[in-house]
């Protein structure tokens, strides 16, 4: 079924486009499992968050649903950092974060997704915007406007925060952070103040990514569950703690899975993730541009 | 109080639970009774491994489903009797859990919770494509009415989850008390110190979810004869992952009693609530309840007891 060069062609630029989106959804699982050390299983439950707040202005005010998530990222921020305050008052600071940590994760990812379920029900939700529907042909390639504009969208997202981590005090003093935080404590600094910023961040990253899933995407309640998988394996790919191997990894797993869903059908593609997390851990658990 | 004598009271109890449930004339009790004996077994299962060891296994849902869908598959080979798919179930699911373990045991235990996540989607995947357990659209089971000498299937089937709770429990308890469940504390304690004095980390590790697995595994297996047709949504619903943490978290982590606890009042609370407000309602209180215990009683139940009992003996 694979062999057309047509159809090859098509399935990595398809690949390309969703791998863009990938990279938006795990940039903030990269800042906070990556360089905070916070495993935040529950990061696709505030992506989905995303998705419904943009659904519900998107249908109320007709706003385009990237601006609305652009306005709403610093709602965002103040959410994230209120949930490391939690976090941290509750379990880092006594160093539990490992078992109960997980734990208050799990149950908070459980909480919005029934939460959401009780309030909109289990109906598949969409947004409108003039993207959505055309696309553009060059020869044999398609580019749906639909996968293209949310990728532009998250490698601005993506280089942005690139930016900002290399070029700012605050992004470097995250990454001092993720290098040692008792020499930061030396220097009378607060470790857990910054780490509140950068979870802040994290979650910010989350309207965005919340509305680009929408766009691609219907979107409902119990749809996060699929992400885990995925940002984890993008994340555990690319090498912790690095946006640059998080892209790698989040094309390479978009042309994996685009290839899987051409070749093999798409009711395989959820499993593909699964398989790159499992030989990564094996093979080379740094990752590809790990430290 | 050895194990061989605890083995005989909790057969004893169990015997007492199965008669006085009998004096019911309503079988309903059979069906809800069931629940949650099955949560018993899972709860307890999952504490092997997280409260003992302090790995946390967010795929119990998977492990459950292994033993659903292994009794499945031998139901339409060689039609097997119960206790025999149990066997099975447990097996499928411990050597699943094992080479999970062997995969992902060897790094940070974060990598090991996450890969148990992943492991659900995955395997339903699996399932959905499979045809001849009956893929998406699921599968029935056709169960006999009466089996002999205990009478409605129902009771037999609460009969055989009486049987594994006495089992699962006893393994716990064993567990607790022997070199394997002290070493267990080490790693859950201080992983790196352990492995400096010589503790096998990894080999305890893997013993641990293999054990873990195969309980939830063999909770599993009777599933699909409990519900008549399996489904994969209802074999992977992610009620049995958030309740199997959710159970031993609140009833307490660090002994067996903790998860009965647990799963006793919470399997409850689920049927009454399923009951009378909805289904969906009854899990937001699950998981509300979880974070509100990890947060404020991170030793559950069984730890305010315990801090109770320390304050008034002074």
């Amino acid at each position: 079924v694979c062999l057309s060069f047509d159809l090859l062609l098509n399935a990595v630029i398809a690949g390309i486009l969703l791998g863009g989106f990938y990279a938006a959804v795990t940039v903030g699982v990269s800042i906070s499992f990556g360089i905070l050390d916070i495993v935040n299983i529950a990061h696709p439950a505030f992506i989905i968050i995303g998705s419904y707040i943009a659904y519900i202005v998107n249908v109320t005010l007709g706003i385009d649903p990237i601006l609305i998530s652009i306005i709403m990222m610093p709602a965002f921020y103040l959410l994230g950092a209120a949930v490391y305050q939690v976090y941290y008052e509750s379990f880092e600071k006594y160093g539990q974060e490992s078992l109960i940590g997980l734990s208050f994760f799990f149950g908070l990812l459980f909480v919005t997704e029934v939460g959401l379920i009780l309030v909109f029900g289990v109906d598949y939700r969409y947004v409108e915007a003039w993207y959505i529907g055309p696309s553009w042909h060059f020869g044999a390639i398609d580019l749906p406007l639909r996968m293209l504009v949310p990728c532009l969208a998250a490698l601005a997202l993506f280089a942005a925060l690139q930016l900002f981590l290399s070029y700012t005090f605050i992004g470097r003093a995250i990454s001092a952070v993720a290098q040692d935080q008792l020499a930061l404590r030396l220097m009378a600094a607060s470790p857990t103040r910054i780490k509140r910023i950068a979870f802040g961040i994290s979650i910010a990253t989350t309207a965005v990514a919340g509305a680009l899933l929408i766009i691609i995407q219907p979107v409902e309640p119990s749809i996060g569950r699929e992400y885990i998988g995925r940002v984890f394996a993008i994340c555990v790919l690319g090498g912790l703690g690095s946006l640059p191997g998080t892209l790698i990894g989040a094309m390479l797993l978009g042309i994996v899975e685009s290839f899987t869903s051409t070749c093999y059908g798409p009711s395989w593609a959820p499993a593909v993730a699964f398989g790159v997390l499992l030989l990564t851990l094996a093979f080379r658990p740094a990752g590809l541009l790990g430290r | 109080v050895q194990t061989r004598i605890f083995f005989l009271i909790a057969a004893a109890v169990a015997a007492l639970v199965f008669v006085a449930a009998r004096f019911v004339s309503n079988d309903y009790v059979f069906f809800a009774g069931y629940t949650v004996l099955q949560f018993v077994v899972l709860a307890t299962a999952w504490n092997i491994l997280g409260g003992y060891t302090g790995y946390v296994n967010f795929g119990s849902a998977a492990f459950f489903a292994m033993g659903a869908y292994a009794s499945v598959f031998f139901h339409k080979t060689y039609q097997l009797p119960i206790p025999l798919l149990i066997i099975i179930g447990g097996a499928v699911s411990g050597l699943v859990g094992l080479g999970m373990g062997y995969l992902t045991l060897r790094l940070r235990g974060a990598f090991f919770a996450i890969a148990t996540l992943a492991l659900a989607v995955v395997l339903q995947t699996f399932i959905v494509n499979w045809d001849y357990v009956g893929g998406s659209r699921g599968a029935y089971i056709i169960r006999p009415a009466e089996v002999l000498f205990v009478g409605p299937y129902i009771q037999y089937l609460f009969l055989l989850m009486l049987g594994l709770v006495v089992a699962a429990l006893t393994c716990a308890r064993w567990i607790e008390r022997s070199q394997l469940g002290y070493g267990f504390a080490t790693i859950r304690d201080d992983e790196l110190a352990a492995e400096a004095c010589g503790v096998p980390t990894l080999q305890l590790k893997l013993i641990a979810t293999t054990i873990s697995g195969g309980l939830m595994g063999m909770a599993g297996a009777p599933f699909p004869y409990y519900i008549g047709y399996l489904q994969p949504a209802s074999a992977f619903g992610l009620e049995y992952a958030v309740n199997s943490i959710a159970m031993p978290m609140i009833g307490g982590t660090t002994s067996w009693v903790g998860p009965l606890i647990g799963a006793i009042l919470l399997g409850s609370l689920q049927q009454i609530a399923t009951v009378t407000i909805s289904s969906a309602v009854n899990l937001l209180i699950v998981g509300l309840l979880l974070v509100a215990f990890v947060i404020i009683a991170p030793r559950g139940i069984v730890g305010l007891v315990q801090e109770r009992l320390r304050r008034s003996v002074r």
